[in-house]
């Protein structure tokens, strides 16, 4: 997406370069590139660095048509976040330095000021004194506070205006007031000989020091950004015949084999081809529990390789990875706006000007009405009203929390896709949850086996999967599976045949076996009465009872059933303890649907829905009045998820690639729910912390500015009060916003 | 003394009129496919760009100004924004989905620009 034009040093990765010979042809081309200075080529690595001012497409034109293939190596996340860290801390030193410059001028005279009492022109001696101050003043404006004036003069001659204009004017006026007041004191009544230098100098300071502190307070509000960036391996192992090489991340190319040990980090996307192992992908997904890898399974970038060693095929580098389009949709979420923050934007909008307005309006209201001296009070007025007013905290209210708030549901796996499915997540009042896959695991799985006698269960499953091994039939994958996970190994079956719509028989270790259902076992001549009650119990409970006969004899029956994600009751429950009304929805029968809702104590549910009535159901519940949030697959229901007013999808492993869903849960616990819900009320509430202080700071401190408490209480206060009130003010908004970095969600 | 408040009044009106009554000058219409928009001095220049409907164009910002309000540019409506890293250009390819205007702007409203498709 973004691209840089020239750059000092780029590095290309070269394709079809075979031979050592390829080397100088390769730099020769580049080397005719108008603009290059240097191009130097790495054959082992088939990188080429090269240097001068020249654009990347002109080097890769260059390398093709010398009829080899050339790819730019993009600058990495980890390499422009350090940047702009390095940048941020820069520009932190220097409003540093230049509050220092102000504020060294600005205390003594203000300590004068306050200790000494006395800073009107009386005598020529303290004309001369103060007139030698207003030009350290004016040195200090145009050393530590040229950016505020020339920023002013920019904008203004845009008619636009900004926070400069406003600093730029205040501290303008204030100078400009006392310097008239030194060099021609006549002009004023005796009271009125005052000099504001003072003023100017320690509002530069301060405004100089809020800012470093909001560059430094802003810097924390990326840190989850920072934290996925800083997933990312530098290095990655090459594995090529017999050679292991270590190689930078960036020159790893799709298809090439990698090798990782234990405790690495896996350096990009790719598929396992040998080995087996745990991995920690909490850091992607929010799934605490370790996961196991063996060959043909994927893997994603930063996750972190625990127990074994393996080798994989690079699948997704750069910035096709899993991570790099998490990264690109986390940044470009907390960028997002939701609309809570429209408001605060059209006032910005006209913000400065009215300010402008109102600070003349006051000054004129002080000559007119005020005591005398009134032209000093005037000018104390205007200048109070237009430094006060601070337009940064109104207009960083909602991007800050918006910020953190999208960060920190990143952190629990949870990504949000846009402003307003943060906003309206935070007021949904209704969950619909889709059963297969969301409360369940999705996959049936053998949740009891009840045998004749004492038979060993793990013998009759061995059997009954060695049968079952051929048949693709989800009861069948059921039963493989259980057996996989018993670590049973199997038979070879022969003889076997399928019985549509009843089981399947087949010949193993020379017994003949039968698996099925009733009908199964009654054509076949087997007795099922033994079994009959536990199989009418599980019936009961929606799960479906399968016989298993070996030579004739009825051996066992297996409970098959897919059940529920182990943390579903618990993330239920806390949902319901943040007040939302659950219903479910299922294509499967009323009978296995009730019994799942009895178990998670879901009062609503609808069974035998198919697939494209769901969003029919989440319409329903919106005219009843309820704010809909759908949680489902994210293939199947998308129209309902589309529908709702959230929706919200889960992706199995780090699927992210979901576009119908507004906010995309990366593991398949509906912890991962509540956590969004909880975040994105955090979030809201916090971002109406700023807004209701940002409105209410300027609300009131204006007029207190502009001196309406002066009438009743004699205070008025002075600018730089003023001045220290605005560049704390937005400090205050980034630091509440801060405070967000701190939620934890509900106890699970 | 009503001297003094006529021209204080005038001064409001002349506020009103200099922010409100007129637009920023410098336009850039995007003939040519490229437009490179400077971030430096609390502006956008140019503020306003002109586009087609279904014409593509290149947007390239380069910012100029440290302060890190000027370091996201969001674009209302067309649910694009972009970071900006100082002194370097990013570029954007869009192609305008239907006419409007289309305001853009930093995080805190500071810097505004528009992309006006006819």
């Amino acid at each position: 997406m973004t691209e840089k034009a020239s750059v000092n040093e780029q590095i290309l990765l070269i394709e079809g370069a075979g031979c050592a010979s390829c080397v100088g042809k390769i730099e020769k081309a580049l080397n005719h590139v108008a603009g290059v200075e240097q191009a130097a080529m790495n054959f082992a690595q088939r990188s080429v660095t090269v240097t001068g001012d020249v654009a990347a497409q002109h080097l890769v034109d260059a390398v093709e048509a010398a009829g080899y293939r050339a790819k730019l190596v993009e600058q990495s996340e980890s390499e422009l976040f350090a940047e702009k860290e390095k940048a941020d801390q820069l520009y932190y030193r220097r409003l540093m330095k230049n509050m220092a410059i102000a504020l060294a001028l600005g205390v003594p005279m203000m300590v004068y000021g306050m200790v000494i009492g006395d800073m009107s022109i009386d005598t020529t001696p303290k004309r001369v004194g103060w007139f030698i101050a207003g030009l350290l003043t004016l040195a200090v404006m145009y050393t530590a506070g040229r950016h505020f004036y020339l920023s002013a003069w920019n904008t203004l001659r845009h008619h636009n205006a900004n926070m400069d204009t406003l600093v730029a004017l205040g501290t303008g006026t204030a100078w400009l007031y006392s310097m008239v007041v030194v060099l021609m004191p006549d002009l004023f009544p005796a009271q009125a000989r005052h000099v504001y230098f003072e003023a100017s100098a320690m509002i530069i300071g301060l405004i100089n020091l809020g800012l470093a502190l909001e560059v430094r307070a802003r810097g924390r509000t990326s840190e989850a950004i920072k934290r996925l960036i800083g997933l990312q391996a530098k290095t990655a192992r090459i594995v090529k015949g017999d050679d292991e090489i270590d190689i930078p991340v960036e020159h790893v190319q799709v298809g090439m084999l990698v090798r990782v040990r234990p405790g690495e980090k896996i350096p990009v996307d790719g598929v396992v081809v040998e080995g087996k192992s745990t991995l920690d992908e909490s850091m992607l997904t929010g799934e605490p529990m370790p996961v196991a890898k063996t060959p043909s399974d994927e893997l994603y970038t930063g996750t972190l390789n625990k127990s074994g060693t393996v080798v994989f095929k690079a699948s997704r580098v750069g910035k096709d990875t899993a991570l790099a389009q998490i990264i690109g949709l986390v940044k470009k979420a907390q960028n997002a706006k939701p609309s809570i923050g429209r408001l605060a934007d059209t006032i910005s909008g006209y913000f400065v000007p009215t300010i402008m307005m109102i600070a003349v309006l006051s000054a004129l209201a002080w000559l007119n009405f005020g005591p005398e001296p009134s032209v000093a009070f005037a000018v104390v007025s205007a200048t109070t009203v237009l430094i006060i007013a601070c337009p940064c905290a109104l207009g960083l209210a909602t991007p800050m929390s918006v910020m953190v708030g999208v960060g920190k549901a990143a952190e629990a796996g949870v990504l949000i896709r846009n402003g307003e499915a943060l906003q309206t997540s935070s007021k949904l009042t209704t969950i619909v949850l889709d059963k297969t896959g969301t409360l369940t695991q999705g996959q049936p799985r053998i949740t009891g086996i009840y045998p004749v006698d004492d038979l060993a269960k793990s013998e009759v499953l061995r059997l009954a999967a060695s049968l079952e091994a051929g048949s693709e039939h989800p009861l069948a994958d059921a039963v493989v599976a259980s057996a996989k996970d018993a670590g049973l190994s199997l038979s070879n079956v022969s003889d076997f045949h399928a019985v549509l719509g009843q089981g399947v028989s087949g010949v193993v270790e020379g017994h003949r076996l039968l698996l099925g259902n009733k009908r199964l076992m009654a054509e076949n001549q087997v007795e099922t009465e033994t079994l009959q009650r536990e199989a009418d119990d599980l019936a009961a409970q929606a799960q479906t009872p399968v016989f298993f006969a070996i030579d004739g004899n009825l051996v066992a029956v297996f409970a098959i059933a897919d059940p529920l994600k182990s943390d579903t009751l618990a993330a239920l429950e806390r949902l319901r303890r943040d007040g939302l009304k659950i219903v479910m929805l299922t294509g499967d029968n009323t009978a296995t649907a009730a019994a799942i809702a009895e178990k998670l104590s879901i009062s609503e549910f609808y069974a035998e829905v198919q697939p494209s009535d769901k969003s029919q159901y989440v319409q329903q519940l919106q005219a009843q009045g309820e704010r809909v949030g759908m949680v489902g697959d994210g293939i199947n229901d998308a129209p309902a998820l589309a529908q709702a007013d959230v929706g919200f999808a889960i992706g199995t492993g780090t699927d992210i690639a979901m576009e119908s869903a507004d906010v995309t849960l990366m593991r398949g616990s509906l912890h991962g729910l509540a956590d969004a819900i909880e975040v994105s009320r955090a979030t809201l509430g916090n971002i109406k912390q700023n807004l209701v202080g940002a409105f209410i700071y300027n609300v009131a401190g204006i007029p207190i500015a502009a001196g309406v408490l002066y009438p009743i209480s004699g205070i008025l206060l002075s600018p730089v009060v003023a001045g220290a009130a605005m560049a704390f003010s937005s400090l205050t908004v980034v630091s509440n916003a801060n405070r967000l970095r701190f939620f934890k969600p509900s106890n699970r | 003394m009503w001297l003094v408040n006529l021209l204080g009044l005038g001064l409001v009106a002349l506020i009103a009129w200099w922010f409100w009554g007129q637009r920023a000058p410098e336009t850039a219409i995007s003939k040519e496919e490229a437009v490179t928009i400077k971030v430096a001095g609390g502006v956008y220049t140019p503020s306003v760009i002109h586009a087609r409907v279904g014409q593509p164009l290149t947007l390239n910002f380069i910012r100029e100004d440290q302060a890190p309000c000027a370091e996201v540019v969001i674009f209302e409506g067309l649910d694009l924004s972009l970071g900006l890293p100082l002194n370097e250009t990013v570029s954007q390819r869009i192609t305008p989905p239907e006419a409007g205007t289309y305001p853009f702007s930093c995080q805190m409203q500071m810097y505004r620009g528009q992309l006006i498709v006819t």
